[in-house]
């Protein structure tokens, strides 16, 4: 120890100051002092990053995409809102191009619901089950085992859609005829690339994400919730079902909208087995392109940088980055809110 | 918590029998089991769904690696893995891929552990729970789920094309050997990495500020009576107590990153290249020829994903067996890094008490 330190730690450095002026010990520079001080500024500095990332992408975003840096003109400068809002197609490659926003938001909304439907169920499920039923050893198995699906990459989930669910799930169940080989059952048309597909796998991807997040708002419902619900009689499944859910509602709510925040700025898994062809459609059955696959579309080519094919890939991100705060916000606000009134 | 309403009980409450007579007092006993009866068996159905909730997504999983393997079999070869990609499916292999990956994981590391442990620190040992603060740990938990695609815009305007700020692309020579930088970063290795390490700085920001709440107060209290200073008790008492929850949480964060396609396809990394990042022909030059192995952030690159995507694009079928291999491939190393991490947090978990 040097003496610097000696003598700093004499005095100890760690009372704070208004105490050390109380007790009339006056500040003294130190060469320790500077080091911790400075240390400290260089920790804010790397939690300053954060935000500084933050008003990176919005400052990236708005200046393609609302106002141009002066010589270069932004996407909304040439393209009027009311034709990305109220025109029905997304056709780059026309002369004139016509920007529609309304089909991208309609596959990102198709792939959505499919994911919602399968994910969010399934998630819940296994959280209850993990957080009420399950015994402890159960849980220490199956819980590492959903991470792993967590960890599973989404360009894995996008062959395994196009690949495996494509033509061994969906084809069997609705073109029996064609893949049995009998022609007096059905065929109902169904594209190599679809949005079934496509909506599948991101529903399986988000099971884990639900899961997680609802086993930890179901396992902090108080004990005693559960306890009075048993001393009134209840089963167990109306313990889980009338008392712990209802009370948990707020966080699995966050937890689903996440889920969902997660569905639609999912990319490559849509990319590969939804297909990249703007479509507006209901129809879960044909090809449609999300807003996430637009993107990868047009950066994985070579469209040259300033047209106004590449400027609207920032219109759309920011459209899509606009869709998924909102509801991570809504969410973080909401499980802010469940932590506080249960502790 | 107490002012919480709590939602009815569905036990209806018991009704007073009409006559006293023994006969309506068994019927009710009667209908009151045979409803409990009713109920047990709807506790049953429901523990059942539940059950198949949670070993569906585990089967899923099984299914998911199974179907890999039958689609790879006979194409992953110990060829397939030191073999440059070839336009001949049988040939083709995953040694950029596995290389490119390597490098890119290596710098991602080095810039976002620090910086996001740093953050960390910070957040849960400095910080005054001020409304910065708050704003601070609202920011980083959207952050967190800011779609990649979006970290991949940011990385091609800000390094790859550096905002279009050089009209032209400068080379710089460093005048260490032939060590060449380029002034817009273009597609290469050191933009890709910082990309994914902003990408994954709040995940790591997240796993940290955890591991060092776990840490108990009474570590810190004891160290500064002893009169160690702020930096001298996270130093030597925090950080090494919070260093295998931490290191879950990285090994974690840089297994994501493994997988991370959307943000290389943004910025616009190689799907096929039949070089491997600074031309190194061997693991013994990466130690022999320093000057290879500086100009390794500054060449183009692709990844184990990247080429995956590349081969499912590709209009020969053949090569979807190629692409299955390569996922089977990923998948081994994402198991092995998933389950060292698991493996660190379990292990410690029993031996900690405090």
């Amino acid at each position: 120890m040097s003496v610097v330190e000696q003598k700093s730690a004499s005095t100890g450095s760690v009372i704070d100051r208004t105490n050390l002026e109380a007790s009339g010990l006056a500040y003294r520079f130190t060469w320790q002092r500077l080091r911790e001080s400075l240390i400290q500024m260089l920790l804010f500095l790397c939690a300053l990053l954060s935000v500084l990332t933050t008003l990176a992408i919005i400052f990236v975003l708005v200046s393609e995409a609302i106002f141009g840096i002066p010589p270069e003109k932004a996407f909304f400068q040439e393209i009027s809102l009311s034709q990305f809002f109220l025109e029905t197609r997304w056709a780059p490659q026309y002369s004139p191009p016509v920007f529609g926003i309304w089909p991208l938001i309609c596959g990102t909304f198709l792939i959505t619901i499919i994911a919602a439907i399968i994910g969010l169920p399934t998630g819940l499920l296994a959280a209850v089950y993990l957080a009420e039923y399950a015994s402890p050893r159960v849980r220490s198995i199956a819980k590492p085992i959903l991470e792993l699906l967590a960890g599973v990459p989404t360009v894995v989930y996008g062959y395994f859609g196009l690949r495996i669910v494509t033509p061994y799930l969906i084809r069997p169940v609705l073109k029996p005829a064609e893949f049995f080989g009998v022609d007096w059952l059905w065929s109902i048309p169904v594209d190599g690339f679809n949005a079934l597909s496509g909506g599948i796998v991101v529903g399986l991807m988000i099971i884990p994400t639900v899961c997680s997040l609802s086993e930890d708002v179901l396992r902090a419902v108080p004990r005693t919730l559960r306890e009075a619900g048993y001393a009134l009689g209840s089963t167990k499944f109306d313990v889980c079902v009338r008392v712990v859910i209802p009370s948990a509602l707020s966080g699995i709510i966050a937890a689903f909208l996440l889920a969902i925040s997660r569905a639609v700025g999912e990319t490559m898994a849509v990319t590969i087995a939804a297909g990249q062809k703007p479509t507006l459609t209901l129809n879960p059955l044909s090809q449609i392109e999300t807003m996430t696959a637009y993107v990868v579309n047009v950066m994985s080519g070579d469209t040259p940088v300033g047209t106004i094919e590449y400027k609207s890939l920032y219109a759309v991100a920011l459209v899509l980055f606009l869709t998924t705060l909102t509801m991570n916000l809504i969410s973080q606000l909401v499980l802010a809110r469940y932590r506080e009134v249960y502790q | 918590m107490s002012q919480r309403s709590i939602p009815p009980l569905p036990v209806e409450p018991p009704q007073t029998p009409p006559g006293n007579s023994l006969g309506s007092t068994k019927l009710i006993e009667e209908s009151f089991d045979s409803e409990l009866a009713r109920r047990h068996r709807y506790g049953m159905i429901f523990e059942w769904v539940c059950w198949l909730a949670t070993w569906g997504s585990v089967v899923i999983l099984g299914v998911l690696i199974a179907t890999m393997a039958w689609q790879a079999m006979g194409w992953l070869t110990p060829k397939f893995l030191v073999s440059m990609p070839r336009r001949n499916p049988a040939d083709a292999g995953i040694l950029p891929g596995i290389v490119g990956t390597f490098w890119l994981i290596l710098l991602t590391a080095v810039l976002s552990v620090p910086l996001g442990v740093g953050a960390a620190i910070y957040l849960e040992e400095y910080s005054k729970p001020t409304l910065l603060t708050k704003f601070i740990q609202l920011n980083i938990a959207n952050l967190a789920g800011v779609p990649s695609i979006v970290y991949g815009i940011l990385g091609f305007t800000a390094f790859v094309r550096m905002f279009g700020l050089a009209k032209s692309e400068y080379l710089i020579n460093l005048g260490i050997g032939s060590l060449q930088l380029t002034l817009p970063f273009g597609r290469t290795v050191i933009s890709g990495a910082l990309t994914l390490a902003l990408l994954s700085l709040p995940v790591v920001i997240i796993a940290s500020q955890e591991a060092l709440r776990s840490v108990p107060p009474s570590l810190r209290h004891a160290s500064l009576a002893l009169g160690a200073t702020k930096w001298q008790t996270i130093w030597h008492q925090v950080l090494p107590s919070a260093l295998p929850g931490m290191m879950t949480g990285v090994i974690l964060a840089m297994s994501r990153a493994i997988g991370e396609t959307a943000p290389l396809v943004a910025i616009g990394a190689a799907t096929y290249i039949t070089f491997t990042p600074g031309r190194l022909n061997s693991v013994s030059e990466a130690f022999t020829r320093p000057d290879k192995l500086a100009q390794v952030p500054f060449d183009s690159f692709t990844t184990i994903p990247m080429q995956i995507y590349g081969w499912i694009n590709e209009a020969k079928p053949e090569f979807q067996h190629v692409a299955a291999a390569a996922i089977l491939v990923l998948l081994v190393i994402l198991l092995i890094s998933n389950g060292l991490a698991i493996f660190i947090r379990q292990h410690f978990q029993k031996k900690v008490r405090w």
